[in-house]
């Protein structure tokens, strides 16, 4: 066996290191690569099927299509990274923007704003207390949440919807004009949002302790990691990206609906899933969600472009969500055994 | 008599009429590996938890190195310099042989990158476990090695690696070959044995005689909520140990050391 193991650092662990330091791949880690190659084929077919979706408006298009739909799925990231999941996420959003909207009718649209901040902050925490302190399944309780809000939202609403006319809750479907093309607020927010969590949950312990608890929780508590506390903190971060998907969907239909994105936690979940993010925790990141997020509109623009029936979009994005969760549980038992 | 890295003295616990723990002594000496063995039931496990702060003893009291303590949880066991290894689920397997190690511990960098942005020192953490693991002889590609990428002895390696980089005076562990396999439990005997020679007492909760036997500088005898007896190996047949373990034999037939109950 090993005789007489080196007392000196074995040459080869820190070559190891050497070469592979460097933040971008850090940020990137290796669950990028397969949703990236997945995005870069959908783009290259498309792009030489169509004479139209290759065009840099196209592109931009697709950016701003995904916010809404990204932005929830950066939350719903860090949730699923616990091992756990929010089917809540799309009804606190639309929650938040009705109470934006109906603030905002008569009022301070900064005001509005906060208010809908503090709306997915109290309605996320409210999960995350239920589902951290006192150890409830994060489906069950979402699920619960679901039914809850979206009927809150029609009732405080009665049914009605608002509209949106303030310069600062649209704002985020302006944007900068480069060379004819329109790149807006709210993808850069929307990639801002990104690089922050990915940022999170790279570079920090915070970071290292969310992908610990979705990883092995007896084994993150053993360790004096205040598992309850960064499941709260999870879902608390994750309220305020909602905040700010709210503002984006004011942005991208200037109408504050309580019956729109009905099926927002859903598209989220496919998202980050695509993204390969893993439903049992502890593996993926936010990178990989935005790439699932642009997946699924690239499919959907590219489809249409082509002339082929919006139904075969929901086709493919079924098959490649089986795609990637087959791909994490053969990742998962082939090195678990 | 020797200064005791861990000492307890009379220690009792009771759950509703069951004694778990009965007027229960346990020394321990430095740079020793001491053994503690006991049928199932002989409250080797409460033992245990009393030292690590997991369970809080009725009665008694415990020092380390002479200095009365009071554990109220396993965080005060781990201030007091006490670190134990778990029979399982002791790694994260997604992440990676460095993050495991500082699990909890992270290292942020100096200044204003580490005190606003809570940046991470991962070229620093990485140095510390790559000499952690030369330390203790573990053998690795790679420090940046996804934990579930190792064998099941490696990966207790890796959780014996983070215990022992952390404990200041004691390294516990609770059945840590249990799970593996005849070659992959000599690799941790062996990196017990080595915990040892750097400094550090570890004290080995196991029902594996040989390998106790292969291993323990003394073995404690657990009976009946209380030390019976502690022998030295060298001194002591494993049909001995296991007849005073399991009440066969009377303790006083054995030549014992460092005293009994």
């Amino acid at each position: 066996m090993t005789s007489a193991p080196p007392r000196e650092i074995d040459a080869a662990l820190l070559e190891q290191e050497e070469d592979r330091g460097g933040g971008v791949r850090a940020l990137l880690g290796n669950q990028v690569a397969g949703p990236l190659a997945a995005l870069v084929l959908a783009i290259i077919i498309f792009g030489l099927t169509t004479s139209t979706f290759l065009n840099a408006g196209n592109l931009s298009l697709i950016a701003t299509q995904s916010v809404v739909v990204g932005t929830l799925a950066l939350g719903q990231t860090l949730i699923i990274l616990t091992a756990g999941i929010d089917l809540a996420n799309g009804a606190i959003m639309v929650l938040a923007s009705v109470v934006i909207g109906n603030l905002a009718t008569d009022g301070n649209a900064l005001l509005a704003l906060a208010a809908g901040v503090l709306v997915c902050v109290v309605m996320g925490g409210l999960n995350g207390v239920l589902i951290a302190r006192f150890s409830l399944p994060p489906f069950i309780v979402t699920l619960g949440m679901l039914s809850v809000l979206s009927a809150v939202a029609r009732l405080y609403t009665d049914s009605q919807s608002y509209p949106i006319n303030s310069d600062l809750l649209t704002v985020l479907n302006r944007g900068l004009t480069v060379g004819g093309v329109t790149i807006t607020y709210g993808v850069l927010l929307w990639i801002g949002l990104t690089a922050v969590l990915g940022y999170a949950l790279t570079q920090t312990a915070w970071g290292s302790h969310v992908y610990a608890v979705g990883d092995n929780r007896v084994a993150a508590a053993l360790t004096g990691i205040k598992v309850k506390r960064v499941l709260l903190s999870v879902y608390l971060t994750a309220a305020v990206v909602y905040a700010f998907a709210a503002w984006q969907a004011l942005g991208r239909t200037p109408t504050a609906d309580p019956s729109g994105y009905a099926t927002a936690n859903l598209d989220s979940i496919t998202a980050v899933v695509i993204g390969g993010t893993s439903l049992f925790g502890g593996r993926g990141g936010v990178v990989g969600t935005f790439i699932g997020a642009l997946i699924v509109t690239v499919l959907a623009n590219g489809l249409t472009q082509a002339g082929i029936d919006s139904l075969y979009q929901q086709v493919a994005t079924g098959v490649l969500v089986v795609i990637a969760v087959a791909v994490d549980h053969f990742v998962r038992t082939r090195q678990t055994r | 008599m020797t200064e005791h890295v861990l000492e307890a003295r009379g220690l009792t616990k009771r759950y509703g009429h069951v004694v778990a723990m009965d007027d229960c002594h346990f020394d321990l000496r430095p740079g020793e590996i001491l053994a503690v063995i006991g049928d199932n039931g002989a409250g080797k496990s409460t033992l245990i938890k009393a030292l690590t702060g997991a369970v809080i003893p009725d009665t008694g009291s415990i020092s380390v190195n002479g200095q009365e303590v009071q554990f109220r949880s396993p965080l005060d066991a781990r201030r007091a310099g006490i670190e134990t290894v778990y029979q399982e689920l002791g790694v994260a397997p997604a992440l990676d042989i460095t993050q495991n190690l500082y699990l909890g511990r992270e290292q942020r960098r100096k200044g204003i990158l580490g005190s606003v942005f809570r940046k991470l020192d991962k070229a620093s953490m990485r140095h510390g476990s790559a000499r952690q693991m030369a330390d203790l002889g573990i053998r690795v590609q790679s420090i940046r090695q996804k934990v579930e990428t190792l064998s099941g002895g490696q990966r207790q390696a890796v959780a014996v690696a983070r215990v022992a980089a952390w404990a200041t005076s004691v390294v516990i562990m609770d059945e840590p070959t249990a799970a593996l396999g005849v070659r992959e439990t000599n690799q941790v005997l062996k990196l017990i044995e080595r915990v040892r020679e750097n400094g550090l007492p570890v004290v080995l909760i196991s029902h594996n005689m040989p390998n106790v036997f292969q291993v323990a500088d003394r073995i404690h005898i657990h009976r009946l909520g209380r030390r019976i007896a502690v022998v030295e190996p060298a001194h002591t047949t494993m049909e001995e140990a296991v007849a005073v373990m399991t009440g066969a034999k009377s303790p006083e037939s054995l030549q014992t050391d460092g005293g009994t109950a």
